[in-house]
């Protein structure tokens, strides 16, 4: 996206914006940007080059070198010191270049970002966004495709949420920027250069000014979505598996099965109530995500589904994710990755009792 | 260790030669490293003014400290150790869950505490009571954390001093972000004194071997951050010498990032006042962050979990409280003019009063009621935290018998 394109953010647009998946982030930075002088932006790389994947493209350009920050190349130094500029009164975004590239960062993240509202008894709130490029797919070397979303969701004190469609992904950054807790936005970088409809001027920032929404209205850091209506089975998905998973409702319903698809978006807090209110509908529910099935969000939704919907299910929860390994090398991704395939085959399964 | 004290140039840890890291008996920081010619000292041991010219530019920024402001600093320091030995014998006494001694580090917290304009801003680690003092923290509330009542306990923007943290260095990169936060506000170099504002981060040497505190004078530095990296030197990181940690003195490796350092004499509270006064001047002014070790030895244990018997000798302690700070500045009021019983037994009024008052505070410290523990876990509502909220007050509820009474 050029400057000048960007510059329509705060008026609502009369018809949709075209936008990849990238630029739809990078247009909801630059309306945040654009409202409050106290976003700012920190990162590797994120200025001049506009990031690895150019999501913060142009940004320097447009609001500065003090807003838009290219940090030394140390993950923890980028998050210790987003918390420092939270607590003088700031909303730092961070952008951790690539998920396996979070661990330097994990101890300020889980022992100081997550605890201070806590410890500080609600004195001290951290507004801190971190985005993450997650997940695999696009046949990068080790610890650039990983789905470590689960270890954040363990950790009480941080929301987790993950976008799968562009313009899910501009009012989602923006809400997160909005909220007074620590988020972190895991961002399914293999659906970076997909294109989708965006309503640009939308959002918390999107009128151009600082919001003074509270966080109840901030749906997408709370409610999961039904992306897709059907009858016979829930399939949950989040981040870069609701495309697979809208791809599995269409071939089952060539072979005559109604499957609705529910997007999380938010993994922490879990918006149970929409996925039961489906599950108890359909009786049979799948969950798909990249990150390794043994002990992941998969896990948890299963087992609330199981206490919540134990007289209407029809068939055990199913989940299809990945295997207990390190990301493997990519040659192999294929096979790792849940596959249209896989999760048709999770499917049959349930729908076999 | 050997038994003799003398005085170790610390250049003998740096000539390469075969020191095994971690042993004590070859330990060059341990003892006597304050006798280094190059640490900033205005207050011989025993009270005397120096008189090095080197330091002249340091005398000069305490020359305004009149018996007055001396007499100040004394209360302050004996506030501070009373203080801690009534949380200590209160922890003993069980009332505590843990306490962590500042004794023997009041010159270095009181005089650097006692530099600080108000603007400026704090981030303590865990044993900074000295500071908490001169911050107007009332000391009793300390103790909300070390009964394990609360994790905090006072609100860190009525102090401008956040909260004690407890994983060593992790705060030394909040204080350079709020730092950023400062220059971002445009509150340095703006000449206004009553603007101009600078952040302060206290660690101890064993925290200088964490990665956050090279990464926060890393960004310090490359940001020119109006920080105050100010480590205490206390000599063990609970039973590990300070060459466990290093090799060469903690202030060397400032440089390195282009953070100019400096050594002081931790148990000297005019030059510890005057190093962080330059230190605060140039983050102030612009001129960026400071790397300040003061040379100090606690001479209490690490904790009350603690037994430091078990790692230094009897002699090693000798050394220190022979250069006590409380009793170096004692000196000076003596030789000054500075001293009579009056004054003498005012502080000491004062503090028997602090010691019947944190007894008391302590005393009356409940346990917070059990469903509080939901409270603020998020500062939005938060479905799992509100779901679990529920069936824990439902729980508890249902040991209540009809008539509402607990069985």
């Amino acid at each position: 996206m050029t400057t000048t394109e960007t510059s329509v953010v705060g008026v609502p647009a009369a018809a949709p914006t075209r936008l990849p998946f990238a630029k739809a982030i990078n247009a909801g930075l630059q309306a945040a940007l654009a409202a409050d002088p106290k976003v700012l932006l920190m990162g590797e790389d994120i200025g001049r080059l506009g990031g690895v994947f150019r999501v913060t493209d142009g940004l320097q350009a447009e609001f500065g070198t003090t807003r838009v920050v290219d940090s030394p190349l140390a993950e923890s130094g980028i998050v210790g010191t987003a918390i420092g500029l939270a607590m003088r009164g700031y909303r730092p975004v961070c952008e951790i270049q690539f998920d396996g590239f979070i661990f330097p960062a994990f101890d300020q993240i889980t022992t100081q970002l997550a605890k201070m509202h806590y410890r500080s008894a609600g004195r001290v709130s951290l507004p801190v966004v971190i985005r993450v490029p997650f997940g695999g797919g696009i046949g990068a070397v080790e610890h650039h495709s990983e789905s470590p979303e689960a270890l954040f969701a363990h950790t009480a004190g941080l929301r987790v949420i993950s976008p799968s469609s562009p313009a899910d992904a501009y009012v989602m950054i923006q809400e997160a920027i909005a909220s007074p807790d620590p988020v972190l936005f895991f961002e399914p970088k293999s659906r970076y250069w997909e294109k989708g409809d965006v309503a640009l001027g939308s959002g918390p920032y999107g009128a151009g000014e600082v919001p003074k929404t509270s966080a109840a209205d901030l749906t997408t850091l709370n409610r999961a979505v039904v992306v897709r209506p059907g009858t016979d089975l829930t399939l949950v998905a989040y981040g870069p598996t609701v495309a697979t998973a809208l791809k599995v409702a269409e071939t089952a319903a060539a072979e005559g099965t109604s499957i609705e698809v529910v997007d999380l978006r938010t993994i922490s807090p879990l918006d149970s109530a929409t996925v039961v209110a489906s599950v108890r509908r359909t009786g049979r529910c799948v969950v798909v995500h990249e990150a390794p099935a043994f002990y992941g969000v998969g896990a948890e939704v299963a087992a609330q589904v199981t206490e919540e919907c134990f007289y209407q299910l029809e068939a055990p929860v199913q989940r299809v994710g990945g295997f207990h390994m390190p990301y493997p090398p990519a040659q192999l991704e294929h096979d790792y990755l849940p596959s249209l395939d896989r999760v048709l085959d999770a499917v049959d399964r349930a729908l076999s009792y | 260790m050997t038994d003799t004290i003398s005085a170790s140039p610390v250049s003998e840890g740096t000539d390469g030669a075969a020191i095994p890291a971690g042993d004590p008996s070859a330990d060059v920081f341990v003892r006597g490293a304050d006798q280094d010619p190059g640490v900033v000292r205005l207050l011989a041991p025993d009270g005397t003014r120096t008189t090095d010219p080197a330091f002249d530019a340091y005398r000069r920024r305490v020359a305004h400290l009149d018996v007055a402001a001396l007499r100040g600093l004394y209360r302050d320091m004996v506030i501070t150790r009373r203080f801690d030995d009534e949380a200590t014998s209160l922890q003993r006494q069980g009332e505590l869950a843990l306490f962590a001694q500042a004794k023997g580090q009041e010159a270095a917290q009181i005089g650097s505490g006692r530099a600080l304009a108000a603007q400026d801003f704090v981030f303590p680690s865990y044993r900074e009571h000295g500071v908490a003092l001169t911050r107007g923290l009332d000391l009793p509330e300390i103790l909300h954390l070390f009964r394990a009542q609360e994790h905090g306990g006072w609100d860190p923007a009525d102090f401008n001093f956040h909260l004690y943290t407890l994983v060593i260095g992790s705060h030394s990169l909040h204080a350079t972000g709020y730092a950023m936060g400062v220059q971002r506000d445009g509150l340095v170099g703006t000449g206004d004194p009553d603007k101009d504002t600078a952040v302060v981060a206290y660690f101890g040497d064993g925290a200088t071997s964490q990665g956050d505190v090279s990464e926060a004078l890393g960004f310090a530095a490359v940001n020119n951050a109006p920080v105050v990296f100010f480590c205490q030197n206390n000599q063990w990181a609970i039973s590990v010498p300070t060459s466990t940690q290093s090799r060469v003195p903690i202030a060397e490796r400032g440089p390195g990032f282009g953070v100019p350092s400096v050594r002081v004499d931790g148990n000297d509270v005019l030059a510890s006042y005057a190093v962080t006064a330059e230190a605060l001047e140039r983050a102030r002014s612009g001129g960026g962050p400071t790397l300040i070790e003061a040379i100090t030895f606690r001479t209490g244990a690490h904790t009350t979990s603690d037994d430091p018997t078990r790692y230094r000798t009897r002699a090693e302690e000798q050394y220190w409280e022979d250069r006590d700070p409380i009793a170096r500045l004692e000196a000076l009021l003596r030789a000054e003019g500075g001293w009579d019983d009056a004054f003498a037994t005012e502080v000491q009024a004062e503090a028997d009063a602090l010691g019947v008052r944190v007894r008391d505070f302590v005393h009356a410290l409940a346990a917070p009621a059990a469903a509080t523990m939901f409270d603020n876990v998020y500062a939005t509502e938060h479905a799992v935290v509100t779901a679990e909220r529920t069936w824990f007050t439902d729980y508890q509820a249902s040991f209540d018998d009809a008539d509402g009474s607990h069985r």
